[in-house]
């Protein structure tokens, strides 16, 4: 008698819900034109702004991980970005090139510095975990600004960009542009399936209730410490192509307000949706270039912005559009 | 029913000068249905807590399976078979009821490191997590989210995830707290049907279930057992009537 | 390292020590019972500061600016709360990160607008300007000293408020267990807006007695509201006494250390390696302090019971 119960049941089981990809589609399709813009404008310059964008998604998308999936609040994300950003200077100055080299390098301290300060951070949780983090981000930012052979505070100027076997990499704008864009594509892909996989799960699992988690079997912390170094790594990624854009890295890249400026970008789009934390950065980065534009006082507008999102738009901006709340 | 599945060897924790726990000893067998019943405020929750190892004890020790877990903490302790159901509901409210049990049965089965691959479309997951809510009778909502289902369901959640683990012993915490006759009722049915099959420690107060089920019964008064033993022999003790089944026998 | 310099360093430690708890005062509170992030509470303390220097360019006195100000930061504190913080009360933290963020923009970017970018300052006092010498060959400023006193003596206050006073009982119990004291019939609501008014006040204060040594300028709120929240992370969420020791403490070890690291490197590292890492030490020295204390006292040194 269960057995039919449970027949019944099975046929009329109810299909995981998958978040659209409509949305994200849109994104990267809007994406993808963009060169276009050069009909109505300066070409070089807005391309440039909008990679800009890009790469900082990237970062966001990374910091959503943690945050939005894991509960992981960390007040310290720029050090990663500060960190891939200074692999790639470092290696330059060393005179090593070759884009396989400097990118592993990139990645490798990111997640190095991912591993020891999240293995002592997530020994504590709530505010603590925000002020750990915040204190370990102040740290790299000091030791950056202290190193007076790769610029100080001045920062650093790299001579060139990355190589492969000799040939420029990222070649002129539009290639740049392009290969950015599928990067974003590529990590925005891998954050959704990590979070839909089982590895996702628990992490979901542990941040809406830890002790139900643990009463079923399952110990948060290796679970947030890997998504804590994926995310730093994702974070490593953006410091990686922001020095290479720029051919620059200097420890304003890791400031305090820049890592508040990640959260606010993951806040703004939607906390856990990912697609938000895309739109989020492009909002925030192409805001401040187009409203400076027309106001050098546009933070008077996007301040009281940003205000009327937290109150009124819960779930960020992709909750309005998905009519979605978050918990 | 043979060996102790799990012994409480003189537990004992007090907070401050409120001494919760007293010198507690009891052996709970295989495939027994224990009840551990006493009075409001005699330390059945704090007991529960130091079982499953969300509290740890001053003094004694508790064997599971054989094994010292005194130390041991929760996810380590469900690990190795030691399910509990919680007094205030606890479920993962934004993961529906499948989600629940499915992650419950994931825990068992193989790793939970796959960053790859749909972990809610998992079919033989899936398969076990609604086996699960069928016994609770739950597969119909097994598409509603946990916040969403009403005070009695969830609480059918919580076994349901518990026997998703498929444990040696089940801690069930008050599971008719709050719960109307009928509701008490389907649960008494429910538990009759896993006698055997799981070892279960049941804290309760209501009486008529506690009664229904229990092959042995312990009498918790504060923080120190006073009887333990075959229900009608429980029932009977003159110490445990003045203390406490006087009021409600 | 003279013993005149060590002495004057101690001082200018203590300065920043009272400074930073009349700013972590109104924070540790606001977090501790309202259970509120607030960031913009670095702009009160900036607004303290304009607000003196708006009131002084119309009264001419020192003395009415002062009163002005406090009147005008407890006013524009209280508005704040009515008008958004009071919906954003038991909302996720990063909402209130969201909005206050927002909030710190708004204020900087409309003082910038209407007073300008470039900084600002106010003339001493004329009563308290001038240097006192505590030791021989050791001159240090009155006003300087000034600010120490006024810091020890608002902490003073506090303390008789928070522990002789019914509302001081109230707030204690709030950050206790707010609920629970809304459960027994107290106006939470009310009691709210006291603490915020009262904190958003001090840290005017500290911003209008700091406008005549410090240029005045639209951001200067920013890195002190960094520091006021490792104070009451140190100091223990919610307590006021906490806050007090904290701030001392990171007073002190952020001056001494910016003073002496490369010096005390010096005795085992070479010298040029000294110069390099001795500011970079003396910065992290507040963040290795926090880090420290929450190893020994997870919930800070004087945390409060819930």
């Amino acid at each position: 008698m269960q057995d039919a119960a449970v027949e019944t049941s099975a046929r009329e089981l109810p299909r995981p819900r998958v978040a659209s990809f409509a949305l994200p589609a849109l994104l990267f399709a809007l994406l993808a034109l963009t060169p276009l813009i050069g009909l109505v404008g300066p070409e070089r310059y807005l391309l440039g702004l909008v990679t800009r964008a890009m790469i900082f998604a990237i970062a966001a998308i990374g910091l959503d991980l943690a945050l939005g999936c894991g509960g992981l609040v960390s007040f310290g994300h720029a050090a990663f970005i500060g960190i891939g950003g200074y692999a790639a200077g470092i290696l330059n100055v060393a005179g090593i090139d070759d884009v396989a080299l400097v990118l592993a390098a990139s990645l490798g301290a990111s997640a190095l510095f991912a591993l020891a300060t999240g293995s002592i951070s997530l020994k504590t949780r709530g505010v603590h975990f925000i002020m750990i983090t915040l204190a370990f981000g102040q740290m790299a930012y000091f030791v950056a600004n202290s190193l007076k052979a790769y610029g100080g505070d001045d920062g650093l100027t790299l001579t060139n960009r990355v190589t492969l076997v000799g040939r420029d990499v990222f070649g002129g704008t539009y290639a740049f542009f392009y290969l950015v864009l599928a990067l974003l594509i590529l990590v925005y892909l891998s954050a959704r399936a990590i979070s839909a996989s089982r590895f996702g799960r628990v992490l979901r699992g542990a941040k809406d209730n830890e002790t139900r988690m643990a009463a079923i079997g399952f110990n948060p912390y290796p679970f947030r410490l890997t998504a804590y170094v994926i995310s730093g790594v994702m974070a490593g990624l953006a410091g990686f192509l922001l020095a290479e854009q720029s051919e620059f890295v200097s420890p304003a890249f890791m400031t305090w307000q820049r890592s508040g400026d990640l959260i606010i970008m993951v806040m703004l789009g939607g906390i856990a949706s990912l697609d938000g934390a895309i739109l989020g950065a492009l909002i925030v980065v192409l805001a401040e270039e187009m409203l400076a534009g027309v106001t050098e006082h546009w933070r008077v507008i996007f301040g009281p912005f940003l205000v009327l999102v937290a109150l009124f738009a819960r779930g960020g901006l992709i909750g309005l559009v998905r009519g979605r709340r978050h918990g | 029913m043979g060996e102790a599945l799990l012994r409480l060897d003189g537990l004992a924790k007090s907070f401050g000068a409120l001494r919760v726990t007293d010198a507690v000893t009891l052996d709970i067998k295989v495939g027994e249905l224990h009840a551990l019943i006493g009075p409001n405020g005699a330390g059945k929750t704090s007991l529960i807590h130091q079982l499953s190892g969300a509290l740890a004890p001053d003094a004694g020790r508790v064997l599971f399976d054989g094994q010292d877990v005194t130390h041991l903490p929760m996810h380590a302790r469900a690990r190795r078979g030691l399910a509990r159901t919680f007094q205030i509901t606890s479920v993962l409210p934004r993961f529906t009821a499948l989600e629940n049990a499915a992650l419950a049965v994931q825990s068992r089965q193989g790793s939970s490191f796959r960053f790859f691959g749909h972990a809610a479309a998992e079919e033989e997951l899936n398969r076990q997590a609604l086996e699960a809510l069928a016994v609770v009778g739950l597969a119909g909502r097994a598409g509603v989210p946990a916040g969403e289902l009403s005070h009695g369901e969830q609480r059918g959640l919580e076994l349901a995830v518990a026997l998703a683990l498929e444990p040696k012993l089940i801690l069930l915490d008050e599971p008719m707290a709050g719960a109307g006759v009928p509701e008490s009722q389907r649960l008494v049915e429910i538990l009759r049907g896993l006698k055997g099959r799981y070892t279960i420690l049941l804290v309760e107060h209501d009486m008529q279930a506690v009664f229904a089920l229990a092959d042995q019964v312990s009498v918790l008064v504060n923080g120190r057992l006073i009887a333990t033993g075959h229900p009608d022999a429980v029932r009977a003790d003159a110490q445990v009537r003045a203390a406490y089944l006087g009021e409600a026998a | 390292m003279s013993t005149a310099l060590l002495a004057v360093q101690t001082l200018n430690g203590l300065q920043l020590g009272v400074l930073l708890f009349l700013i972590a005062a109104g924070l540790t509170l606001v977090f501790g019972v309202m259970d509120f992030i607030n960031l913009a509470h670095g702009v009160q303390y900036m607004l303290g500061a304009y607000f003196a220097v708006t009131f002084y360019g119309v009264t001419g006195s020192f003395l009415l600016a002062l009163l002005l100000s406090l009147a005008a930061a407890m006013a524009l504190g209280l508005l704040l709360e009515i008008v958004i913080f009071r919906h954003l009360y038991g909302r996720d933290h990063l909402d209130q990160v969201l909005a206050t963020f927002g909030i710190i923009l708004f204020v900087e970017e409309g003082v910038r607008m209407i007073f300008g970018p470039t900084s600002l300052s106010l003339p001493m006092p004329e009563m308290l300007s001038g240097a006192i010498e505590l030791m021989p060959r050791l001159l240090y400023p009155i006003y300087r000293l000034a600010i120490i006193a006024a810091g020890i003596g608002v902490a003073i206050l506090l303390y008789v408020l928070v522990n002789h006073t019914r509302v001081g009982m109230l707030v204690r119990a709030g950050a206790s267990n707010a609920p629970m004291v809304s459960a027994l019939g107290v106006d939470i609501g009310r009691l709210f807006m006291i603490i915020f008014g009262f904190g958003a006040m001090l840290a005017g204060f500290a911003g209008v007695m700091v406008a005549p040594i410090l240029s005045v300028e639209p951001n200067m709120g920013d890195n002190l509201l960094i520091l006021a929240f490792v104070v009451i992370v140190i100091g223990g969420i919610g307590s006021v006494r906490g806050a007090f020791i904290a701030a001392l403490l990171v007073g002190l070890v952020d001056t001494l250390g910016r003073s002496f690291a490369s010096d005390i490197l010096r005795t085992v590292l070479s010298s040029s390696a000294a110069n390099q890492a001795g500011p970079a030490l003396a910065s992290m020295l507040t963040y290795v302090l926090m880090a420290a204390v929450l190893f020994f006292r997870p919930a800070g040194l004087f945390p409060v019971r819930r």
